[in-house]
């Protein structure tokens, strides 16, 4: 007699630990039943990114860049069950490329996006850049790995925490990525991925008031109603490309300038 | 509460513990509120009484080797009628002198409201033993001087031995008797405004009637900001202690222009009840000939020429 | 040591020596009766034909009437910058562009006598404040984008810059000219056109520089000025021929400009309000302190957007600033905007008085205890004396809400991460003050402040090449400097 499998509960992934929907919901995608997050999911996810904000935007890059590149390594072992997720193999190598590429950014941002400004007057004067804060992600449906990886990245390099919205065509992929992040160094909330539906979860954080900054990337073109739930609190609408860049870290920095005066 | 920056009333405070307590000047800060005060425009009727003001609070100097008795007895006839054509043009406040000369300045001024200023304490560099500067004083004194403008100790203060520094003022205040002391600071040698500050109020603690900026003899001397920075000082002993400390910019103060700027922010910084010769003067010496050129020129409406005004 | 003064002289007591008026002579602005817009490089008559008066607020003095712009007047303004952009200002090569904006430079810095009368006389600012910072500015800020205007790829390594193509700008009215360059250098250095939007109480400085734009001889359409109320900024907004809008003004009209373009691919940059704490530690330079708090509220008679509205006190220290800073507020000099020794000038309008006085008095009501220097205020136009409120809590509305006025809250704090909490308590993030001597401590504030200007141990200093703009509810991009590009630009890859 073959033996039976022991298969995997798909869970929320909040605050570092994977709890069910609050609302008791599931659904049904690619024959798994996943969870069906809710509002206060979403609000306890914003909890939990709110709460990891100070120590993951202050600890220093040259960490958070190794955390990155530690969360490629757990990628890779985890390659196989990753490919299985998405379109293969090829797939999760990007994936992991991407994530490596990002990693190495975390210490150079200040140097290529700030510097000093030559004001004419006896000050020093100088313009770093920061994370914005807490950044709701509506990840891309495809190519649903590469996607959600090349919009979580960019977003958390810098210091920011991040409230994904994930694929709900294929949520499978990104809860496989859920574990590699769980078995990597980062903090539990810097990323927090909620499955579920997009145009139920999207307002709620679209109009959230302690989310900085929405990252409408993967919705597609129907993003008025989202963008005029952002203005309350004049979030950050963040439409980016499929491309890694530095200025897909940009769109989710503020930049802040110094000043001090110059003398003995 | 602790109260910060400000002298305690206690000044036998020993020095370690006061000095914490002296606080800090922004130098770019002092610069810019001295800038602004710099660009006030005064016109008209307050132009002629700020210059007035200037004459009555003007030490007219002379401090060369080469001064003589005739040197003297001609800058004691201008002190005394500026402007021979003008007899609305007030006397200045007093003739500021090296001791040799007090005993004719004293004679040349009797029975007039000049003064006789003497410098003193091995002036202009202090670096003589404190005997030969106080013998420095008491000569002055007793010469007929009825102000004595001492220099501290440069040497001392700035390799932070601030006891000998006060000291030495306590000292000579003590040779002065009643005679009025003005302490030089020499601010050009001090490097920072934090250091005139700290010089500052270490002078107006050992006894100073009037703290002055400097000797004239080093560049920079009087500066707008330096001036703003040391009556902030007299402004804060003020309010802690409630002592009232004369102020005296000397050198490089040569036009009304600047004469004007300087008491505009001795009226922003300490008021009105400052604006007296008894509390305010200017060390100069060509100044008085830029200052009656611009009277002439307010009242009468045309530019003036050097030609007429006398070069003493 | 009082000196003999003959009997003839009458000089005053020097005790009460005061200044004499110094007023600025206004006669270099030669006020035209009626202000047409400009567009496509000429001055028209408005289509709506409405017009409406331009007053100075010191003395309700009616200045000129100036043209309100309907809907159909900005279709054609932004028809006239379509135009121009597509008939040759988006292909002209980047350093004949240059030359026009340092030509524009060049033409205010000569004629910034004028511009200067004309902004204290329209706005109520103090003449020495137009003269000697919002003119230089703006004089300033376009020679510093000429020079970009041909090196735009140097600043974005890896990318193509683009212009996008027709900007709406809309601007305030607490430095009319300023923010007009603001808006204009970049845009025109990036290759864009532009119809701009000034105030409806402060047009004028905007008309003198459509003569500006005439004798830089710039090609017609690419500066479009259109005057009018909340209206005109309104149609300009809706407008579906824009590429670009860039909003500088209350964060409540930024949120709606924000909800209006949701779903229309418009770059949006938005400056919006803010309530900025000026933290002052006890081991500061307290003197200089005082003064950066001085210049910190009542610069502009407080209509500043990163105005140091909020004062945070360490206790210790608390009472001897208290009394240092009110003995300051007694030698500020309110009157006369065109008198060159005027520090604080005319509240801008009458409806911004009305606001002021509306919060103020909420602040008396809610406990909060009031000083106010005794000073005179002229009895003609829109006054109000500067004004200091201790004994402030964290949730008075006087502590919560800008103001935009004159008028200072003082709260107390007890150590940095006490202050960083109290400062960063507030949906705004534009700016902050901090004073101390301690350069690890500065470092240290500055690193958690969020807020996209720091001042330390100075405040409200403001330069062509230094980025200026907000977190959080301040509104987002960058004006000023490398970052105040790419607004105006998009990216071909």
């Amino acid at each position: 007699m073959s033996r039976i499998a022991v298969r995997k509960t798909y869970k929320l992934y909040i605050g570092g630990a994977f709890p069910r929907s609050e609302s008791g919901r599931t659904f049904e995608s690619l024959g798994q039943n996943v969870a069906w997050a809710s509002r206060k999911d979403a609000r306890d996810a914003v909890k939990a990114a709110r709460g990891a904000f100070p120590k993951w935007s202050g600890a220093t890059p040259y960490n958070r860049g190794q955390v990155l590149y530690r969360l490629a390594e757990m990628m890779e072992a985890r390659a196989g069950d990753l490919a299985k997720s998405c379109s293969g193999r090829r797939e999760v190598e990007r994936a992991i490329d991407r994530v490596v590429w990002y990693a190495g950014w975390a210490d150079k941002l200040p140097q290529v996006l700030g510097g000093s400004n030559p004001v004419a007057g006896p000050y020093f004067n100088f313009t770093v850049p920061e994370p914005t804060g807490v950044v709701a992600v509506l990840a891309p449906d495809m190519p649903v790995l590469e996607g959600l990886v090349s919009r979580i990245a960019p977003v958390i390099v810098s210091g920011n925490t991040a409230v994904v919205v994930i694929s709900e065509t294929n949520p499978i992929a990104a809860l496989e990525l859920a574990e590699a992040i769980a078995t990597s160094d980062l903090p539990g909330g810097v990323v927090n991925l909620l499955t579920g539906y997009r145009a139920e979860l999207g307002p709620i954080l679209a109009a959230h008031m302690d989310v900085n900054a929405i990252d409408v990337t993967g919705a597609g073109d129907e993003t008025t109603e989202l963008e005029v739930l952002a203005a309350d609190n004049v979030k950050r609408v963040v439409r980016g490309g499929s491309e890694q860049s530095p200025w897909e870290i940009s769109a989710f920095l503020e930049l802040k300038t110094v000043w001090h005066p110059v003398g003995t | 509460m602790p109260q910060a920056a400000l002298l305690p009333r206690d000044v036998d405070l020993p020095l370690d513990l006061r000095l914490p307590r002296v606080g800090a000047v922004d130098a770019v800060a002092l610069e810019a509120r001295a800038g602004e005060l710099a660009k006030r425009s005064i016109k008209k009727a307050s132009k002629l009484a700020a210059l007035d003001l200037a004459i009555r609070m003007m030490d007219l100097t002379t401090l060369e080797g080469a001064d003589t008795p005739g040197k003297v007895a001609a800058l004691c006839a201008k002190a005394m009628r500026p402007d021979p054509a003008d007899a609305s043009i007030p006397a200045v406040a007093a003739v500021c002198v090296y001791p040799n000369l007090v005993a004719v300045a004293k004679k040349r001024l009797a029975g007039s409201s000049v003064k006789v200023a003497s410098v003193a304490t091995a002036f202009p560099s202090g670096q003589s033993p404190l005997a030969v500067k106080l013998a420095d004083v008491r000569e002055a004194v007793a010469l007929g001087a009825d102000e004595i403008d001492m220099v501290i100790d440069r040497g001392a203060f700035l390799s932070g031995r601030y006891a000998k520094v006060v000291d030495e003022i306590v000292r000579v205040k003590e040779a002065c008797g009643s005679t009025h002391l003005k302490v030089i600071l020499e601010t050009g040698e001090l490097g920072t405004y934090d250091n005139v500050r700290r010089a500052s109020l270490l002078a107006i603690a050992a006894g100073a009637d009037f703290i002055k900026t400097s000797t004239g003899k080093v560049s920079p001397a009087a500066t707008l900001p330096v001036t703003l920075c040391m009556l902030e000082v007299i402004r804060d002993v003020h309010d802690e202690t409630g002592r009232i400390i004369g102020m005296k910019p000397a050198g490089g103060i040569r036009t009304a222009k600047q004469a004007i700027q300087y008491l505009c922010v001795l009226k922003e910084t300490l008021g009105t009840a400052w604006m007296t010769p008894d509390l305010f003067r200017f060390g100069a010496s060509s100044l008085l000939n830029d200052v009656l050129m611009q009277i002439r020129k307010q009242r009468s409406g045309a530019y003036q020429s050097g030609d007429y005004f006398t070069i003493d | 040591m009082a000196a003999k003064t003959p009997a003839t002289r009458a000089v005053p007591s020097p005790l009460e020596w005061e200044y004499a008026p110094a007023p600025e002579a206004r006669e270099i602005v030669r006020l035209e009766e009626r202000y047409g817009l400009f567009i496509g490089g000429e001055r028209v008559a408005p289509r709506s034909r409405k017009w409406f008066a331009t007053t100075s607020p010191a003395t309700e003095e009616h200045l000129a009437d100036v043209a309100l712009a309907g809907a159909r007047d900005v279709d054609l303004a932004v028809q006239a910058g379509r135009g121009a952009f597509e008939d040759g200002w988006s292909t002209l090569r980047p350093a004949e562009r240059a030359k026009y904006l340092f030509r524009i430079a060049r033409l205010i810095q000569e004629r910034s006598r004028e511009l200067a009368v004309a902004e204290a006389l329209d706005g109520g600012k103090p003449i020495k404040e137009s003269r000697d910072v919002d003119i230089p500015l703006a004089a300033a800020h376009f020679f510093y984008y000429a020079g970009w205007a041909d090196k735009l790829e140097y600043a974005f390594p890896n990318r193509k810059p683009r212009p996008l193509g027709v900007a709406g700008q809309i601007i305030p009215w607490n430095f009319p000219l300023l923010m007009l360059a603001w808006k204009i250098a970049p845009a025109l250095a990036c290759g864009n056109t532009v119809v701009l939007k000034p105030a409806e109480s402060t047009p004028l400085t905007a008309l003198i520089f459509t003569d500006i734009c005439r004798q830089a001889a710039l090609p017609p359409g690419v500066v479009n000025i259109i005057t009018g109320d909340g209206s005109t900024g309104a149609h300009l907004v809706k407008h579906p021929d824009l590429d670009k809008v860039a909003f500088t003004g209350s964060t409540e009209v930024g949120k709606a400009i924000r909800r209006e373009l949701a779903g229309t691919g418009v770059k949006l940059t938005l400056e919006l309000g803010g309530k900025a704490a000026n933290i002052v530690f006890d081991d500061c330079a307290l003197d200089q302190a005082v003064e950066g708090i001085v210049n910190g509220i009542y610069f502009n008679q407080g209509h500043v957007c990163c105005a140091g509205s909020r004062l945070l006190v360490q206790e210790s220290i608390y009472e001897p600033l208290v009394a240092k800073l009110k003995r300051r507020l007694r030698t500020i000099r309110v009157g006369d905007p065109l008198d060159k020794n005027t520090d604080l000038g005319a509240i801008n309008s009458r409806m911004q008085l009305d606001r002021i006085r509306e919060l103020v008095a909420s602040g008396e009501e809610e406990g909060a205890e009031m000083y106010q220097p005794p000073c005179v205020l002229p009895e003609k136009g829109y006054w109000f004396a500067p004004t200091v409120f201790t004994n402030v809590a964290q949730s008075s509305r006087i502590a919560q809400e800008e103001i935009f006025g004159p008028v200072l809250s003082v709260l107390t704090f007890r150590t940095p991460a006490e202050a960083v909490e109290k400062a960063n308590n507030t949906p705004y993030g534009l700016s902050a003050g901090v004073w101390t001597e301690k350069g690890s401590r500065i470092l240290w504030m500055a690193e958690r402040l969020r807020a996209g200007v720091i001042w330390a141990n100075t405040f409200n200093r403001f330069d062509p090449t230094s980025p200026f703009g907000g977190y959080k509810e301040s509104g987002f991009g960058r004006e000023g400097g490398l970052h105040g590009l790419e607004p105006y630009l998009r990216f071909d890859r």
